[in-house]
């Protein structure tokens, strides 16, 4: 396969279009967690009853289509390899506790990728859905639209005055985390990402990593979610994360233009070093390539590099992950091995390019 | 505030750990509360469950200790719907089942206030078929506080039109009642 076609393929159809601030914001994704009323959570559950869960919800979704979600695939956990549960991970369609699992996990993914429902993970239901850039209020909708759909045919664990019920009591309330995820270069390179994050943390948001490295972001690329999920309507959460990504946004643009201004020079520099390196190197470890992919969108973000895509950060952090490795190469691979293919991997993706 | 552990990075996570009965504040950042084991750290980023522990802890120290005068043992409180103890919970951090929020309520307003900023009560989504009761109440919950605070400011043309669609909409909840009696 060539890797043209193995990218065609791994890459989610929703992750080429482009949204409203797509230079600093690559992504904004809604998850809903739901219950059974009547049935225990998958922690302890029988496992029949957790089968039973899985097929029905399998069977309600085998021929149900949306208007802009369609032709959903059921994906039994167990059924795949350890490979191909990395890749899922690592595109964000399933959570690590999924994959290892042991309660009848399973998944239903819509055709675009948009749209993926966990089936028994800490909750029996988690509807996910993502957008490209900052798309929270339409991001909600889908979800809303997903959610009320299925509730027609299910009895969920809800109450009055604690709203769903969920297994653990973080999730409590509108069962909704909503983040988005955003590249912040400047505001890393700056250091001012890390005198923010308190201040963040004091809204009651919480910032990650991509991976989750929370201070020591791969890629300069961090996650902004809501923490508090019960007392506000999820309009408001999303209110306040939105403003708060406004905001974020604002900073890192007039960062960007003030390390121009001062060290445009030594910028440049940097940018197309980082360039060389994925252009030429033959080995290169995963920390290594996130930090000069970064460099590298700043410079097309910028206007520094042109005939480069976009899209080449998020691509190429998602091909370069363990497991996409290994896929593309069908095989296990050692670190050493990882190194090498990861190099020749980004060196053939910037020849398509040219 | 700087880590207590490293003295390099900003402390981002606060919380008390009790050992013995003995309570520690602790203030470090997600690298060294990672390295130096203060909470185990699961691949997607650490998550609030982790912290979960102590907070449950710090609950039960504080019944403790305002029971030491007594030689009363706390029965284990379980779920009746699946069987979860309190001290399982207290482990994992999470529920059995629905029915163990009514079990264990009323150690949970507390672990909410903390949770979720102060809140213990929801204000979003309501199931569709959850019985229109439930949305009409909702509804005139906020018109009420909508009414008062046009009150407040003097907006009385605007008031005028919430109190109407407040009697709507008691009007029509009580003649659906009426239906629903026939």
């Amino acid at each position: 396969m060539t890797l043209k076609q193995f990218m065609n393929e791994a890459i989610s159809p929703w992750m080429r279009e482009e949204g409203p601030d797509s230079d600093i914001v690559l992504s904004s994704r809604i998850r809903l967690a739901r219950n059974f009323s009547d049935v225990s959570y998958p922690i302890l559950a029988d496992h029949e009853k957790l089968e039973g869960i899985r097929d029905f919800i399998k069977e309600e979704y085998e021929h149900q289509s949306f208007q802009d979600y369609e032709d959903f695939s059921f994906i039994s956990i167990p059924d795949l390899t350890a490979i191909e549960k990395r890749v899922l991970v690592e595109k964000h369609l399933i959570s690590p506790h999924l994959s290892k699992s042991e309660h009848a996990p399973a998944t239903i993914i819509s055709k675009n990728e948009q749209v993926s429902v966990m089936i028994n993970e800490e909750d029996h239901i988690r509807i996910q859905l993502y957008f490209p850039g900052l798309q929270l209020s339409k991001a909600l909708e889908g979800a809303f639209e997903l959610d009320d759909w299925l509730e027609e045919k299910i009895n969920y664990a809800f109450d009055e005055t604690r709203g769903y019920l969920t297994s653990c009591p973080t999730n409590v309330g509108t069962g909704m985390r909503a983040s988005v995820m955003m590249h912040l270069p400047a505001l890393a390179m700056t250091k001012q990402i890390n005198r923010m994050i308190p201040a963040i943390n004091q809204l009651g948001l919480v910032v990650r990593g991509i991976y989750g490295e929370g201070s020591d972001a791969q890629g300069n690329i961090f996650q902004i979610s809501n923490q508090i999920t019960l007392g506000k309507t999820e309009a408001d959460i999303i209110g306040d994360l939105q403003s708060v990504v406004q905001q974020l946004i604002e900073h890192e643009r007039n960062a960007r233009n003030r390390i121009m201004e001062q060290s445009g020079k030594k910028l440049e520099d940097r940018i197309f070093r980082s360039f060389g390196v994925l252009d030429y190197s033959r080995i290169i470890e995963s920390k290594e390539a996130a930090a000069c992919l970064s460099n590298v969108r700043l410079g097309i973000d910028l206007g520094l590099i042109k005939n480069v895509s976009r899209n080449i950060l998020n691509e190429l952090m998602i091909l370069t992950q363990p497991g996409f490795l290994q896929q593309y190469a069908q095989a296990t691979l050692t670190a050493d091995e990882r190194d090498e293919l990861r190099a020749s991997l980004i060196r053939e993706r910037l020849q398509l390019e040219k | 505030m700087q880590c207590q552990e490293c003295q390099q990075r900003p402390a981002t996570l606060h919380f008390t750990q009790v050992i013995n009965g003995t309570k520690t504040e602790i203030h470090v950042c997600e690298v060294c509360a990672k390295e130096k084991g203060y909470m185990t750290y699961p691949e997607e980023g650490y998550s609030l469950h982790n912290l979960l522990t102590g907070l449950f802890n710090f609950d039960s120290a504080m019944m403790e200790s305002q029971q030491s005068n007594s030689y009363n043992q706390v029965k284990e409180l379980k779920c009746p719907q699946c069987g979860m103890s309190l001290s399982t919970f207290k482990k994992v951090g999470k529920f059995g089942c629905a029915t163990c929020y009514d079990t264990f309520s009323e150690r949970l307003d507390p672990i909410l206030r903390r949770v979720h900023s102060g809140n213990t009560k929801h204000y979003g989504k309501i199931p569709k078929r959850m019985g229109g009761d439930l949305h009409t109440k909702k509804q005139l919950e906020s018109y009420k506080a909508e009414l008062q605070q046009l009150i407040e400011d003097e907006n009385f043309e605007e008031a005028a039109q919430i109190r109407d669609k407040i009697k709507a909409l008691q009007n029509q909840s009580d003649g659906s009642k009426a239906g629903d009696d026939t």
